[in-house]
């Protein structure tokens, strides 16, 4: 066990598969001697070489479509794309191509590819670079989505991304990549997909997140206990597949649920929990479901991202008005 | 501004339309393997002629047909090696996957809409056809660079067409494939229209060709109704691409002389001027001169194998109509390996809405 933060941790589980199986490879932008924009493959390209290291052409489409390619020929490509808002240079070869390859192939062909991409606001980087655009590859199944939040999760869900046989899309959350270090095994292990994790057990009310806003989310249960109000905070951790059981279970306990997210309200995968609660736990439900989300603009300049991302004030009031109702 | 802009080479030719051999021009392609490559480039001619056909009776899928672009579709498919070499199609080269090991009867079951009939057999080194414009030039990259990296002694041909080179996945394929030296060669089959739309409107370049050497790559142009020439020309680039000489990008100028698929209508937007002209380059009926010449073909011959190729293509349609058709579930077939939860629930929805 070391106390790793969430850079360490994906570092780790890189290096440990690279180190197990000589398949896998790490390509993208930067990812050699500078070891990524946030060092996330820090020391790889000095341990594997530059041959499954591989610092790419600024080209977002190659490198998720030769990945595609690399697989086909008997690869294991781990590619990063550096920003997750830097994938609409390349959606098509990432929902289209890679969500479909093992259907429009019959079957004959499977794309074990995994896409790496640090996404979400708060750390006041430049345009394009925070995008929360996960719910866009929800729409192009074939996909896996990924969201850890947590170091922990960070190490295992990589590792279960990387020996997946269907392509997967692994967000990472910038904002956490070093806000602190917790219990990470030093050997191999995953964290199984469409498993969500109950982070913290209440009795008023479910919030439900993914990624970074699951920090945030307990960061509001704290608050709310001083005020008298339980919460649950559930982890998707993944987005496909998704988890309805436990989401469902543990909204059921409650009788009240807050959904979190970064991205834009319409149409973000908020709406798709909600409507899968609305379809499974209707009559169990004591208030409607709320959401508590990005708005509906582009994501603006950095000086403004706090008003645009949700906050633990916004939190917290959509609890109350939940709490009311 | 001539010379600036010039093909990187001079256009290879070595099979002149009248059936005559270019002065001074020699062809590694021998009496015999023309005459087999006259069997294929037939073959194509009759499956398409067939198809469309069939399609316009409702009994074929769209379908976009190779005709006129015999030469460059069998010449390139006769330079690589099936047995270690991958095809990367775009979609109006299927005679040239056929060659390199698909069976006729599996590809014709694509296009009647089949599922498990339609799959690629293992060992057949074909990659399924694109239909989105040029997105199988990255994976014809990876591919390539990934066959180097596990060490194997393979080459890919990726094929794509003149309108497909304006996509930008073109533009980050190549310039890839130049970076990591990838055994590969990009056939660009420049048959001067995507849908309705002009070779003159989809670049102010002269050549196409002539882009490889942004690319750091070798380009050569070749007569593409010339399948001595296409032969000799792709052959040379993949023996450059397997001694570790990195990638080549050839242009075949030919000539689309059907449509772009069985929904378009040429009539609207083709001089038919050009088309006659295009008629009097045809890419079969100059090998047949050429055999004639020498002895090799007479009207005979062109029957008797007419007739055994149209048996052939038939048998294939027969296999291909008489597989399995897709049940409902297939919809649910080959998204994921263990398909998630959800996918198992809506698959159940599905089969309970059929048996209702």
């Amino acid at each position: 066990m070391t106390q790793r933060n969430i850079v360490e941790a994906i570092n780790s589980a890189l290096a440990e598969e690279m180190e197990a199986d000589p398949r896998v490879m790490v390509l993208g932008l930067d990812v050699g001697k500078l070891g990524g924009v946030f060092r996330t493959t820090s020391g790889l390209v000095e341990r594997f070489g530059a041959e499954r290291v591989v610092d790419t052409p600024l080209a977002e489409a190659s490198i998720i479509g030769a990945s595609l390619g690399l697989a086909i020929a008997g690869m294991v490509p781990v590619a990063e794309i550096q920003f997750l808002g830097f994938t609409a240079q390349g959606f098509h070869q990432l929902g289209p191509q890679l969500g479909k390859y093992r259907q429009r192939s019959r079957g004959r062909y499977h794309c074990q590819v995994t896409i790496r991409a640090p996404f979400g606001g708060g750390i006041k980087s430049p345009e394009f670079h925070s995008d929360a655009v996960e719910a866009q590859f929800v729409q192009t199944p074939g996909i896996k989505i990924v969201m850890p939040s947590n170091p922990y999760d960070a190490k295992g869900l990589l590792l279960e991304a990387i020996r997946d046989p269907d392509p997967v899309l692994y967000c990472e959350p910038d904002r956490l990549y070093r806000a602190g270090r917790s219990e990470v095994p030093d050997s191999a292990y995953t964290v199984p997909f469409g498993k969500a994790a109950v982070v913290r057990e209440g009795e008023h009310v479910t919030l439900v997140a993914w990624s970074a806003a699951v920090e945030l989310c307990m960061r509001a249960a704290e608050k709310l206990a001083v005020e008298g109000v339980s919460a649950t905070v559930v982890d998707l951790r993944t987005l496909v597949p998704l988890d309805v059981e436990t989401l469902c279970a543990q909204v059921v306990k409650t009788g009240r649920c807050v959904i979190v997210h970064e991205a834009p309200l319409s149409a973000g995968f908020g709406a798709e929990i909600s409507a899968t609660l609305m379809e499974e736990v209707f009559y169990d439900l004591d208030a409607p479901v709320g959401r508590v989300t990005a708005f509906d603009v582009p994501f603006p300049a950095a000086s403004l991202e706090d008003h645009y991302l949700p906050s633990l004030d916004r939190v917290v009031a959509a609890v109350r008005r939940t709490m009311e109702s | 501004m001539l010379s600036k802009n010039r093909p990187v080479d001079s256009r290879r030719s070595v099979l002149l339309p009248d059936g005559t051999v270019a002065p001074g021009a020699k062809s590694r392609m021998e009496e015999e393997f023309l005459l087999e490559a006259l069997r294929w480039m037939m073959k194509s001619r009759l499956y398409d002629q067939r198809v469309i056909a069939l399609q316009r009776q409702g009994e074929f899928g769209v379908y976009s047909p190779g005709m006129g672009q015999e030469a460059s579709i069998i010449g390139s498919a006769m330079a690589v090696d099936p047995a270690r070499d991958w095809m990367v199609p775009q979609y109006r080269e299927l005679m040239a996957t056929v060659h390199h090991g698909l069976p006729l009867e599996v590809i014709t079951a694509q296009y009647l809409g089949k599922i498990g009939p339609a799959r690629i057999p293992d060992g057949v080194r074909v990659l399924p056809t694109q239909v989105s414009i040029a997105a199988q030039l990255p994976h014809a990259t990876g591919l390539a660079w990934g066959l180097r990296l596990r060490g194997e002694d393979s080459v890919v041909i990726a094929y794509i067409g003149d309108g497909g080179s304006s996509e930008g996945d073109f533009h980050e394929a190549l310039n890839l494939a130049g970076v990591v030296k990838a055994p590969i060669v990009f056939f660009l089959q420049n048959n001067q229209w995507a849908i309705s739309t002009s070779r003159r409107v989809q670049s102010a370049t002269r050549s196409f060709a002539l882009r490889a050497a942004g690319y750091g790559l070798e380009g050569a142009e070749v007569d593409g109704n010339d399948v001595m020439a296409v032969f000799d020309v792709t052959s040379e680039a993949i023996a450059r691409a397997r001694s570790g000489g990195g990638p080549t990008l050839i242009e075949a100028v030919t000539y689309r002389m059907g449509f772009h698929n069985t929904t378009d209508n040429p009539s609207r937007y083709q001089d038919p001027k050009e088309y006659e002209e295009a008629r009097s380059r045809d890419p079969i009926e100059r090998v047949q001169k050429y055999l004639a010449a020498l002895g090799l073909w007479d009207a005979k011959r062109e029957a008797a194998l007419t007739e055994e190729l149209r048996d052939e293509n038939e048998r294939a349609l027969q296999l291909a109509r008489s597989a399995s058709v897709p049940r409902p579930e297939d919809v649910f077939a080959n998204v994921y390996q263990d398909p998630p939860p959800r996918l198992v629930r809506q698959k159940a929805e599905l089969l309970d809405g059929h048996d209702a």
